[in-house]
C-alpha cells in the first residue's frame, strides 16, 4: 500500500515507540500536523517556543534514557531549535528533531521561511539528514533513532521538505540499519582491562571520576561494585551526578571549579585516576598541566575522540562503561586477591580528614534567606525523592552542591553548553515522562525568564512542575565574577526589573508563592511542593551577596580554591584597616 | 608533522562539508584535499594532507572516523604508500629560454598540453619532491599561472591495514 510521507513519518515514530512529540506548527509541516489531529496514540505537546520544545524533549530523554522527539516548521521554527540541539549535543542526549523544509524545488532560492538548517546544525548534531525523496524516508527515520540512541548518544536532525510530506510511496519498514561508517564499539579491550586491574591493585591513592557516560550506559551497579569492592572513593562530575549515591561513604561529591575541596584534593594527591564516561572538561580539570600531577590515568569512554583529547592517558579503553566495568570487576575478583580494606585504610582516613577540614558549608542567617538553605530544605522535605532540573548560574551550582543525589537521572542540568532557560522546559519534559514524580526546577531569576513562556505549556498539560526561583535580582554568577575579579564593577549584571513572579504565574493559571524571610521558607516549600497539585512558581528573595564556594579561579590548579571563610577573613582585615 | 590521510566515504549529499567543517570547526589545517568517486559510485575516495603534532593527528583521525558517512580512515604516512600530485603550469619564457623549458619538461616527464606564441602550458605529475623541484626550475622562466590537484595517495600492496 502506498503511504504519504506524513503517514510514513507517523507510522515510523509509532514503531519507534514514541508517545509524545514536542513541537510547534507552521506552513511546511501542516500535512504532518493534520495527521496528528485525530491520532490517539501520538500526542503533540505544543510548547510556546521551539527552543522550549527541544529542551522539553531533552528533559524527557534525560529522565527516561529514551530519545526525545521534536517537530517544528522551517526557517525560524528550525533556527529556534539550534540552542536546544547544541545543548543536547554537548551533553550526549538522544534527540530526533524533525524540521519542515520548503519544497525541494525551492531549496536554495531563498524561499519564504527557508533556512539551511542542515548546514546550520551540522556541527551541533551527531548526524543530520535532508530527505529529498519520500522513498528514503522510512530508512532515514530508522537510522536517525539508531544513531541518536546508540554509542555516544546525541541529537539527530531530519529536514523534511513539504513535497516529501505529501509524496507517496510503498511503505517498507527497514528491520535493520545498514550504516557502514557507524559501528560503535561496546566491548572493551580485554588486555587493557587486565592492565587496568593490575594498576588498581598497585595503586595506593586511587580515585574514580564518574561522568555522564555512567548514567547513559546504566552502569550504576557495576560502579558501586567496583568502588565498594576495591574501596575506592568516587567523585561524580556535574553530568555524572546521581550515578553513585552521594550518601555513600565513598562519595566525594562533585569535582572541579565549584566541586568539593575533598574531591579536588583527592584528585590532586591521587596516584591513579579511573575516569569513567567523562571527558575531562575544563570545568573539571582547570589547567590540565597541573591536573592530577602524580596520577596514572585509566580512561574508559565509548567515544574514542574523548580519550587523549585533553589529558594524557595511560590505559585507554574504548567501550561501553557498563560492559567494561563488568569485565574489570571480574578481573579484579578472579585475578587479584587484594586486602582492599587494609590497603585503603590510610587513603580513606586522609580523605575523611579533608572532609572534616573543609566541608561544603555556608553561613546561616536569621534575617536573609540564604539560597543554599532553600536547596537544603528541599532535600530535607523531599528526602531526596525528586527530579531536580536546574537553570544555569549560581542556582545550578547550589542545586548540585546542597541536594544529595542517590539516584541516576534525577539531576538534569545543562552541563556542556550551560544554557540558561534549560531547566523549566526540561522539567516539563521530565514531568510528562513521570507524571507522579515530584519535578523541581531550581532556577535563577535571570534564567527563568529565558523560557518563562512555557508556563502555558505546563499549565495546559496539567504538569505540576515546581519552580523554585532563587531570586537575587542579579545574573548572580556573572556578578560573582565581577565582584571577585573585576573590582565589584557590576557591568550589566543587575536585572533592575524582575517581574512579580507570583502574579506572573497566576496570570498563566499557575500558583505563585513567595518567601522573603528565612522563617517562611519551609512553609512555602511545604505548600508549593506538596499541597498545591499544579504548576507552582515559588519566589525566594535570597541574599544577593551570596557567592558559590568553594571556587577554583580560572587557570589555577583545582586544589587552589577560594573559600567563604577566607573571604570573611579578608573582610575583617579590611574593616580593621578602616578602624586604624 | 605533515600527514597524508585517505578516506573512504559514502558518496552522500553534504559529506564534503561535514569533513571540511570538522577541520575548520576544530581549528585543524587542510593543506590539500582531493575527492573522486570510487569504482562503486556509492563511495568516494578522499586524500587530505594536514599538519599537526601526534596528538592532533590522532584527534583528526578519530574525529573523521566518528563521522557517520566516513567508512574508513587511513593515515598512509605510517605505511609504505604511493602519492602523486598533478600540476598544470603556464610559463612565459623568454625566446632564448624556450628550448630549456621544453628540455626540463622532458626530464620531468611533463607534457606540453598547450602552447601559444609566448607560453607553454605543461602538465607534470609526481610526488611532492618532484613537483616542488619542477616549480622551482620554472620560477626563473616566468610562471604565469599554476593549478594543482592536491595529492592523491594509495597504500602499496601488502601494506593494507
Ligand atoms: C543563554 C545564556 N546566556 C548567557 C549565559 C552566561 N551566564 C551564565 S550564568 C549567568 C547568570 C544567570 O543568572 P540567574 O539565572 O539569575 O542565576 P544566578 O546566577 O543569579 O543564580 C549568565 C548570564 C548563559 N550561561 N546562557
Ligand atoms: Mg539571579
Amino acid at each position: 500500500m502506498k503511504l504519504t510521507g506524513s503517514e510514513i513519518l507517523i507510522e515510523c515514530l509509532k514503531r519507534e515507540g514514541v508517545k509524545h512529540i514536542f513541537g510547534y506548527p507552521g506552513g511546511v509541516v501542516l500535512n504532518i500536523f493534520d495527521m496528528l489531529y485525530e491520532d490517539k496514540d501520538l500526542k503533540l505537546i505544543l510548547t510556546r517556543h521551539e527552543q522550549g520544545a527541544v529542551h522539553a524533549a531533552d528533559g524527557y530523554a534525560r529522565a527516561t534514557g529514551k530519545p526525545g522527539v521534536v517537530l517544528v516548521t522551517s526557517g525560524p521554527g528550525a533556527t529556534n531549535t539550534v540552542t536546544g540541539i547544541a545543548t543536547a549535543s554537548m551533553d550526549s542526549v538522544p534527540l530526533v528533531v524533525i524540521t519542515g523544509q520548503v519544497p525541494t524545488m525551492l531549496i536554495g532560492n531563498d524561499a519564504f521561511q527557508e533556512a539551511d538548517i542542515v548546514g546550520i546544525t551540522r556541527p551541533c548534531t551527531k548526524h543530520n539528514y535532508l530527505v529529498k525523496d519520500v522513498k528514503d524516508l522510512a530508512e532515514v527515520i530508522k537510522e536517525a533513532f539508531h544513531i541518536a540512541s546508540t554509542g555516544r548518544p546525541g541529537p539527530v536532525l531530519i529536514d523534511l521538505p513539504k513535497d516529501v510530506t505529501v509524496g507517496k510511496t510503498d511503505f517498507i519498514w527497514p528491520e535493520k540499519v545498514g550504516l557502514e561508517g557507524y559501528k560503535p564499539k561496546y566491548e572493551g579491550n580485554k588486555w587493557m582491562i587486565n592492565q587496568a586491574a593490575h594498576l588498581i591493585e598497585k595503586a595506593r591513592k586511587p580515585v574514580i571520576v564518574a561522568g555522564g557516560g555512567v548514567i547513559i550506559s546504566g552502569a550504576y551497579k557495576e560502579l558501586k561494585e567496583l568502588a565498594e569492592h576495591t574501596q575506592i572513593p568516587v567523585t561524580t562530575t556535574l553530568m555524572g551526578i546521581g550515578c553513585f549515591p552521594e550518601t555513600n561513604k565513598l562519595s566525594l561529591g562533585m569535582p572541579g571549579m565549584h566541586g568539593t575541596y575533598y574531591a579536588n584534593k583527592a584528585i590532586q594527591e591521587s596516584d591513579l585516576l579511573i575516569a569513567l564516561g567523562m571527558r575531562f572538561d575544563d570545568r573539571v580539570t582547570s589547567k590540565t598541566d597541573s591536573f592530577a600531577p602524580n596520577a596514572s590515568i585509566i580512561h574508559v569512554d565509548i567515544d574514542p575522540t574523548s580519550i587523549r583529547k585533553n589529558v594524557r592517558v595511560d590505559i585507554p579503553i574504548v567501550g561501553d562503561v557498563k560492559r567494561v566495568l563488568t569485565d574489570l570487576n571480574k578481573a579484579l575478583k578472579t585475578e587479584i586477591k587484594g586486602q582492599w580494606g587494609a590497603v585503603r585504610k590510610a587513603w580513606l582516613k586522609q580523605i575523611d580528614e579533608w572532609k572534616k577540614e573543609r566541608p561544603l558549608t555556608y553561613t546561616k542567617s536569621d534575617t536573609t534567606i540564604k539560597p543554599q538553605y532553600v536547596v537544603e530544605k528541599i532535600y530535607e522535605l523531599t528526602k531526596g525523592d525528586a527530579i531536580i532540573t536546574t537553570e544555569v548560574g549560581q542556582n545550578q551550582m547550589w542545586a548540585a552542591q546542597f541536594f544529595k543525589y542517590d539516584v541516576p537521572r534525577t539531576f538534569l542540568s545543562s552541563g556542556g553548553l550551560g544554557t540558561m532557560g534549560f531547566g523549566f522546559p526540561a522539567a516539563i519534559g521530565a514531568q510528562l515522562a513521570f507524571p507522579d514524580k515530584l519535578v523541581i526546577d531550581v532556577a535563577g531569576d535571570g534564567s527563568i525568564q529565558m523560557n518563562i513562556q512555557e508556563l502555558a505549556t505546563a499549565v495546559l498539560n496539567k504538569l505540576p512542575v515546581k519552580v523554585v526561583i532563587l531570586n537575587n535580582g542579579f545574573l548572580g554568577m556573572v556578578r560573582q565574577w565581577q565582584e571577585l575579579f573585576y573590582g565589584e564593577r557590576y557591568s550589566y549584571s543587575h536585572l533592575d526589573i524582575v517581574p512579580d513572579f507570583v502574579k506572573l504565574a497566576e496570570s498563566y493559571g499557575a500558583a505563585g508563592l513567595r518567601a522573603t524571610k528565612p522563617s517562611e521558607v519551609e512553609d512555602v516549600l511545604k505548600e508549593g511542593l506538596f499541597k498545591i497539585k499544579k504548576t507552582v512558581f515559588m519566589d525566594f528573595k535570597v541574599d544577593w551577596k551570596e557567592k558559590v564556594y568553594p571556587m577554583v579561579p580560572a587557570g589555577a590548579p583545582i586544589d587552589h580554591m577560594l573559600f567563604e571563610e577566607d573571604e570573611a577573613k579578608e573582610e575583617k582585615k579590611k574593616k580593621l584597616k578602616v578602624v586604624k | 608533522m605533515r600527514h597524508t590521510i585517505t578516506l573512504l566515504v559514502e558518496n552522500k549529499f553534504g559529506v564534503l562539508s561535514r569533513i571540511s567543517g570538522l577541520f575548520s570547526g576544530r581549528g585543524y589545517n587542510i593543506e590539500s584535499l582531493s575527492v573522486g568517486e570510487e569504482i562503486d559510485p556509492k563511495y568516494s575516495q578522499m586524500t587530505i594532507v594536514t599538519t599537526g603534532d601526534d596528538l592532533i593527528i590522532e584527534q583528526i583521525t578519530k574525529q573523521l572516523n566518528k563521522l557517520v558517512d566516513v567508512i574508513k580512515v587511513t593515515d598512509v604516512t605510517e605505511f609504505e604508500h604511493v602519492e602523486r600530485e598533478m600540476i598544470i603550469i603556464k610559463v612565459t619564457p623568454k625566446p632564448e629560454k624556450k628550448s630549456e623549458v621544453l628540455n626540463l619538461a622532458g626530464i620531468f616527464r611533463g607534457r606540453v598540453v598547450d602552447s601559444s606564441e609566448n607560453t607553454y602550458t605543461i602538465e607534470v605529475t609526481g610526488d611532492e619532491k618532484k613537483i616542488e623541484a619542477f616549480i622551482g626550475l620554472m620560477k626563473p622562466m616566468g610562471i604565469k599561472d599554476l593549478v594543482r590537484t592536491g595529492k592523491v595517495a594509495i597504500l602499496r600492496e601488502g601494506y593494507k591495514k
